[in-house]
């Protein structure tokens, strides 16, 4: 039985694709860059500068993030280097969580409106 | 005695029926991804909660006004720099908790220390800067269920959702980053301990650096939704 499980963790081993100490850098510094990046929007062009926070700079705000979420997952965490089956079945069942994010908007947009037209 | 074993008993090794791993990774690292998974759904419908009260609310606390200071440095007028520093941090820390998984695909047993001493360093600063947030905001009177007395009126309720949630989000990311250093100390216990050396593998290494991996993830969505939208 002990035979049996080592020669599967060496199996797994083998394809193991690596992360190289450069592309653990680069994906670093896109990190960095892109953290800077939101920054940049918050700081210089939100705070003191001609964009107004509304949906477009949360939009892209989102997306900035969702990047970022995408470099940790896929390089980071590994992800990218795993069978397509495995990546399929961890991400596919986020679907909830979109749906979810899409009901409690609708969901809080409806209050805004009836709680505003309450009170003023 | 019957020679031949049945069905049953017969040691099997397809890629079905307990051979190996369909996926090719270890059964714990799989179960790491699940856990993983399930946890980024509770972290998620407390964010969705958040943005759905954000978007009800008729006011809300300006984030501007009330993170702008650089506890130590500067009271008020800074937004977004302490915040900063604390996402750099954490993100540092990532990149160490990667560099010690490097290395221990290479089994070298002193890197490994290093980097995880390094990680957990970065860990226990970021704790050090949300326990400096948490006081400046408390002393400004936020807390769970109380809110400064500046606010008026209608504002109020708003106010009063933002001070629960935050502390509560925060709260819940800031109990995982410490599970995370705790872990990490233990791991790098064990490495010291050459548990690993004689195990041959570094593979716990990983399957914790995920936890880690993970809990960064989480800051970098709870900094975009309250700080920055």
């Amino acid at each position: 039985m002990s035979e049996h499980h080592t020669s599967v963790e060496h199996g797994q081993e083998e394809h193991h694709a690596d992360m190289s100490k450069k592309l653990i850098w680069k994906v670093f510094f896109y990190l960095l860059a892109i953290t800077c990046l939101e920054f940049f929007i918050a700081l210089v062009l939100v705070y003191n500068g001609p964009l107004e926070k509304g949906p477009l700079v949360n939009f892209i705000y989102v997306v900035l993030t969702l990047v970022k979420a995408y470099f940790i997952v896929a390089y980071f965490m590994h992800l990218k280097f795993e069978r397509m089956g495995f990546i399929i079945c961890t991400l596919i069942v986020f679907v909830f969580i979109i749906y979810f994010i899409i009901l409690l908007l609708t969901e809080g947009s409806y209050l805004h409106m009836h709680l505003h037209h309450a009170f003023s | 005695m019957n020679t031949t074993v049945s069905q049953l008993d017969q040691v099997k090794s397809g890629p079905w029926n307990g051979g190996k791993s369909p996926f090719a990774i270890e059964y714990g690292k799989i179960m790491m991804w699940f856990f993983l998974v399930s946890d980024a759904f509770t972290f998620s419908a407390f964010l969705v909660y958040y943005g759905a009260q954000r978007f009800a609310q008729i006011t809300w606390p300006n984030p501007d006004d009330v993170f702008n200071s650089i506890p130590g440095v500067a009271d008020s007028g800074y937004p977004l720099v302490f915040v900063g520093i604390m996402t750099f941090i954490l993100i540092m820390s990532s990149v160490t908790m990667v560099l010690a998984v490097e290395a221990g695909h290479r089994n070298a047993k002193k890197e490994v220390v290093g980097w995880m001493i390094a990680t957990i360093i970065g860990g226990l600063m970021f704790l050090g800067c949300q326990a400096l947030e948490w006081t400046h905001l408390n002393h400004e009177g936020y807390w769970w269920g109380r809110i400064p007395e500046h606010y008026e009126g209608i504002d109020k309720i708003g106010a009063q959702q933002f001070a629960n949630l935050f502390f509560t989000i925060t709260g819940f990311h800031g109990f995982h980053v410490t599970t995370g250093v705790i872990i990490n100390i233990i791991i790098l216990c064990m490495t010291l301990g050459n548990v690993f050396e004689k195990r041959g593998t570094y593979l716990m290494v990983e399957k914790v650096g995920l936890y880690w991996h993970f809990v960064d993830l989480v800051w970098v969505f709870v900094f975009t939704f309250f700080y920055l939208v």
